[in-house]
Parts: structure tokens; C-alpha cells; sequence
């Protein structure tokens, strides 16, 4: 299937910081034999949240997965076409896949802090980037947790495990974690789904201050949030041989209002899926 | 395989009663005309108690439409059609009130004699309340070519409206003692006049729900 699909309209944010953050042209991505993702072509503006949404198994998360080489994680993974950031390819062999994952920063479904204080949590990250400055990380530290809207609730107990703050408090300290590390998009894959409605609502919350300066993808299930938190959105969805292809992809008001593809139709008012 | 089949069957009924609602506007309308050719005051007042029930059940499907904002968050045409539902029934409302307001000068002008045999404000009424009912018709089959088409025939209530006004000018100006019953009749096809006008509203919600855009078709003379 081949669908002209136009970079969507960003006039409402900042011109003159939004560009094309993240292409992908023609993308096709295998598992072994198995065809996951079919002639994906897409641009990702800067500065904006994009959501990816579709039914279980269309493939958003390995779509998402694409920005930040995590699938060259899964043995027999390959991948044809052109993804680019900021126009470098991140395909190309001479990629430092590190330094990439730096810039491209990912949030998972479950919050995951690792097993050492809050503050280590936050620190890790630039220290293995080789600051080691104590002032430095403590300055690091406090911006990135207040960045992600968590310092307050935390600034008395930096030196707790991260494991004994609440679900939701871990996801934002999990945000922390990736700001510290300064990254320039921040991938998120079902960021609030083990989370509760409050805690949900708080990670929207920061999800749309984070937009102004970085640019956000998210991956959800829940359509609500889709059509709450992105700037554009796009609608994946399976063929028979169970390939994830990119069905529709525009604004967001317009996706959910108004969708130019009966199967985004379909697909968001419930007659399927 | 259909997911929301409890959402979607509310939103059927809702439907339901947007026709329901629109039949008794139309009764409405056809009742205040016969009220006033049969100088028939009993009827006029029932006409004028009945508008409460219609404004009743405009509230009725109003509060529908809000529960299953609040609960069911609608998205694509089930949210544009419950929007173009909130529109419709504040139109079909308004044409209600345009009946009792006929009805009201029927009271008014009681058992004084005939001005003259009425033939054009009940071609008036009967073309308006066929607008509204096809109108109804293309919003629930979704026909927004239908709409178009029934928008357009506001023209030949305009063109009623016209000679009424003129034969009654007429009147008034051979004879200025007619200018009290001739001016009531003029409030009577006015009334008529809006309704037609509130139908070709409907049908831009119609071509709205099937198509996503608001546009204005086939503005009125008046």
C-alpha cells in the first residue's frame, strides 16, 4: 500500500523551532521471515507530541522502537528504507548506537527505576557519560527532577530507593532518569498504563510542558490519551499477513474528529478492533 | 466486529427521538394552521399547553446527549453526530415555538370575520413541515445529497411568503380597516417563513455528519 501522506500541520506551535525531527521513508522491518512493518513513511515534527495508535500487535512499538535502534536488540531483526535524525541516517554502519540512544531517550510501560537511591536513579545516566562532579550531578539531578515535575515530592528523600516512591512517582523519576541525559526526543511506549487515573493525568501534564522542548512520541493503547496529549497522530493498523502499515496520519483534532480513512473510523468509534 | 454495541444503541435511540420530537413539531405546526382556518380556539390553546411537552423532550435528549459526552467520550462521526443532535433539536425547538406562536395569534384574532379564504400560508405550512420531516429522514439514513436538495426548496416557502405578502398588502391598502387582521396573517406566514429557514439549518448539521465540514448551503431571501 502506498499512502501520500503530507507532514502534518504544525502552524499552531512555534515555526521557527519546528522542523522534521524524525523521518522514516519507506520503511519495511522484519523479524526473521516475518514481516512486522510494511513501507512506513512518516516525518516527525520537532518541539510536538506525535501518538501512535492501533490495535494490539499492528506494530507501533516496534514503529517506535525504529527511532532509537532497540529492535537491533532482537536477534534476527532487519531493516530496509531510511530513518533519519535531524536528516542523518541512524542506520548508517558508522552510527554510534550509544551516542544515539542518548539523544533518543525511551520511557517504558512499566516504571522501571533501578534498584539504588532516587538520586543514583537520575545520576546514572551522566555519570556513565563521565561527569563526576558531585555539585555537577546534584545540579543535574534537581533540574531533570523538577523538569519532570517530581522534585518536590522527592527533594527530602533523594537518598531512598527508587523502588519505594509510588507507581506513579517512579514513572517520573524514569522521565528524570532520560532527562538527565539531556536527550533531544523522548520515546514512550504506554507510558500510563500501569498507572492509575491521577498519576495518568500528572504524566499528560508533564508530557505537554516536556513538548515545548523536546520532541515526544508516544505509543498508547488508550485513544483518549491519544486524542488528549499529541499534536499528530497516526493510526496503524494490521494487513492479513499481519504486517503493521501506516493507515492515517495527521493532526490530531482532525484524526479524531474527522478521520479521512474509513478504517481510522472503524477503528476509533469501536466498530472494530 | 462491533465493540460498542451498548454506546452505539444509545446512540440509536437518541435518534429515535430527535424523529419523535419532529413529529410533534410538525403536528404542531399543521394543528396551529387548522386552529386558525377553523377558528378553532380550543385547539389553539392545546397547541400552546403541548409546546412545553416539546420543549420537555428537547431537554430530554439534551441531557442524553451530555451523559454520553461525559461517559462515553465519542470520537469521529459518533461525536459529530451527537454535536449535529445538540444543533438539530434547538432548531426543531425553535420551529415548535413558531407553531404555538401561530396558535397564539389564531387566540388573538378570535371569532372576528375572515379576512379572506386562507390557500397560501397552508401550502406555507404543509411545504415546511415536508422539509422537516425529509430533513429528519436525511439525517438519520445520513443523505447529505438529500439535505442539499430539501435546503434548496426554502425557495418556494420564500416565494409563498412573498405573495402572501403582497395579496395582503393589497388589502391594506384598499381598505386601511384590514390592516389589523391583514398584519396578524403576515405574523402567521413569517412564523412559517422561519421555520423553513430553521430546516435548512437541520440540513447543514446533516451535511456536517456525513461530511465533517460546516458549510452554509442555499441562504434564505429573508
Amino acid at each position: 500500500m502506498n499512502i501520500k501522506l503530507n507532514v502534518p500541520d504544525i502552524s499552531a506551535r512555534p515555526t521557527d523551532k519546528c522542523v522534521t525531527k524524525l523521518k522514516a521513508e519507506r520503511v519495511n522491518l522484519y523479524y526473521g521471515s516475518f514481516q512486522c512493518l510494511r513501507n512506513i513513511t512518516l516525518d516527525i515534527p520537532s518541539c510536538s507530541i506525535t501518538a501512535i495508535i492501533g490495535p494490539s500487535g499492528c506494530g507501533k512499538s516496534s514503529l517506535l522502537r525504529l527511532f532509537n535502534r532497540m529492535n537491533d536488540l532482537i536477534h534476527g531483526v532487519r531493516v530496509e528504507g531510511n530513518v533519519e535524525l535531524d536528516g542523518t541516517p541512524i542506520y548508517d554502519p558508522k552510527i554510534d548506537v550509544a551516542e544515539l540512544r542518548k539523544r533518543v531517550g525511551m520511557v517504558f510501560q512499566k516504571p522501571n527505576p533501578f534498584p539504588m537511591s532516587v538520586f543514583e536513579n537520575v545520576a546514572y545516566g551522566p555519570k556513565r557519560h563521565g561527569i563526576k562532579s558531585r555539585g555537577e550531578l546534584e545540579e543535574i539531578v534537581e533540574k531533570s527532577l523538577r523538569h519532570a515535575a517530581l522534585w518536590d515530592e522527592v527533594k527530602d528523600k533523594l537518598s531512598q530507593s527508587g523502588l519505594s516512591i509510588s507507581g506513579g512517582q517512579q514513572q517520573r523519576l524514569c522521565i528524570a532518569r532520560v532527562l538527565a541525559v539531556e536527550p533531544e526526543v523522548i520515546l514512550m511506549d504506554e507510558p500510563c498504563s500501569a498507572l492509575d487515573p491521577v498519576a495518568t493525568l500528572k504524566i499528560e501534564d508533564l508530557m505537554r510542558s516536556l513538548a515545548e522542548d523536546y520532541t515526544i512520541i508516544i505509543v498508547t493503547h488508550n485513544m483518549q490519551q491519544a486524542a488528549r496529549v499529541s499534536d499528530t497522530a497516526a493510526f496503524m493498523m494490521m494487513e492479513p499477513d499481519r504486517a503493521g502499515v501506516l493507515v492515517e496520519y495527521g493532526p490530531t483534532a482532525q484524526l479524531f474528529t474527522n478521520p479521512k480513512d474509513k478504517r481510522t473510523e472503524d477503528y476509533i468509534t469501536g466498530r472494530f478492533g | 466486529m462491533e465493540t460498542r454495541t451498548a454506546f452505539h444503541k444509545r446512540l440509536r435511540e437518541i435518534q429515535d427521538d430527535i424523529l419523535v420530537m419532529g413529529s410533534m413539531v410538525s403536528k404542531a405546526i399543521l394543528r396551529s394552521i387548522e386552529a386558525l382556518k377553523n377558528r378553532d380556539l380550543d385547539l389553539a390553546y392545546q397547541i400552546v399547553a403541548d409546546d412545553k411537552k416539546i420543549n420537555q423532550k428537547r431537554f430530554e435528549i439534551e441531557e442524553k446527549c451530555i451523559e454520553l459526552i461525559a461517559t462515553q467520550q465519542p470520537m469521529a462521526s459518533d461525536l459529530r453526530i451527537i454535536l449535529a443532535v445538540l444543533n438539530i433539536i434547538s432548531e426543531v425547538e425553535r420551529i415548535g415555538d413558531y407553531a404555538e406562536g401561530i396558535a397564539k395569534i389564531a387566540i388573538m384574532i378570535g371569532d372576528e370575520p375572515p379576512l379572506k379564504p386562507l390557500i397560501d400560508i397552508p401550502r406555507m405550512a404543509e411545504q415546511t413541515v415536508d422539509m422537516l420531516r425529509r430533513s429528519l429522514d436525511a439525517f438519520v439514513s445520513r443523505d447529505a445529497e438529500a439535505a442539499k436538495k430539501i435546503s434548496a426548496e426554502d425557495d418556494t416557502v420564500d416565494q409563498l411568503y412573498d405573495q402572501v405578502f403582497r395579496e395582503l398588502l393589497t388589502f391594506m391598502v384598499e381598505d386601511p380597516k384590514t390592516i389589523t387582521r391583514a398584519t396578524r396573517l403576515i405574523w402567521v406566514a413569517h412564523n412559517l417563513e422561519r421555520s423553513a429557514d430553521r430546516v435548512t439549518n437541520i440540513c447543514e448539521r446533516v451535511v456536517f455528519v456525513v461530511t465533517g465540514k460546516m458549510e452554509e448551503i442555499g441562504a434564505s431571501k429573508y
